[in-house]
């Protein structure tokens, strides 16, 4: 059975996407995800698209779900990496992605997960 | 005079075709020199009216066509299925509508990407839509 890993890096979980999926591994990846931030408690989630060439209103919309089902466990998610000719395609084809934190890279989307946690922590300090 | 230069056909009947689809499409388009931007264009658009054919019209066949016009070269894009077809095509034209569980980007969103689209469609005669975009 085709599966896209999941590593876990500390608080955060990594997705890295390099295959063209179809739209049960694309669902199937949904599932996993979100039961592995229940599981680890994770914090964040990065999801890196680099290697995808193209991403229709489907993996759009995975992408979505999965950064509404990750808020709702405490987990923030960040699109990394998107390809300039796919992010052009999207947005002519109606998704702009509303709400979903995106960074150029690995690098940087880990910088604004920090960044974000340490956001949060100081909100906890005033309460 | 627009004429074919060589033409082709392939199923689309599972989630595996779709995807079978795009690679058909990227393929095609690669050899016809479209720009990267493009050549994502025709994909995505291609992804979208499979999945449409095979979620909506019950699967379907994409017959692929590379063609000549005046000196310049293009691809058309023809999904053709025999589903329930497209009852009122005002609406499915429509920005954000859905009949299933989609985001209603699909046609309209479709339409955006590639330089001509044409739909025919009846109740209980299938839906066939076409694409094509010039280099």
């Amino acid at each position: 059975m085709e599966k896209i890993p999941i590593l876990r890096m500390g608080e955060f979980l990594l997705v890295t996407i390099q295959i063209d999926m179809h739209d049960q591994l694309a669902l199937k990846l949904q599932d996993d995800l979100s039961a592995a931030i229940s599981k680890n408690a994770s914090k964040g989630v990065l999801i890196d698209i680099s290697s995808l060439e193209m991403v229709d209103s489907f993996i759009g919309r995975m992408v979505a779900d999965i950064s509404g089902m990750g808020r709702i466990l405490g987990a923030e998610t960040v699109l990394v990496g998107m390809q300039p000719a796919v992010a052009i395609t999207l947005v002519e084809l109606g998704l702009s992605l509303p709400g979903i934190a995106t960074a150029l890279n690995v690098e940087r989307g880990m910088a604004l997960l920090r960044r974000k946690m340490d956001a949060d922590g100081a909100d906890d300090d005033q309460r | 005079m627009t004429t074919s230069v060589k033409s082709g056909e392939a199923p689309v009947r599972s989630e595996h075709d779709i995807v079978l689809a795009r690679q058909q499409v990227r393929r095609l388009a690669q050899e016809l020199k479209f720009s990267l931007v493009d050549q994502t264009k025709m994909v995505t658009a291609a992804s979208e009216l499979a999945r449409n054919a095979l979620v909506y019209g019950r699967g379907g066949t994409m017959h692929w066509t590379v063609l000549e016009a005046d000196g310049r070269k293009g691809l058309r894009l023809k999904f053709a299925d025999e589903g329930p077809g497209i009852a009122n095509m005002d609406l499915a034209m429509t920005d954000g509508w859905t009949s299933g569980n989609g985001l209603g980007m699909g046609l309209t969103g479709t339409k955006r990407l590639v330089n001509e689209f044409e739909i025919d469609s009846a109740i209980g005669a299938g839906t066939r839509v076409t694409i094509t975009r010039w280099k």
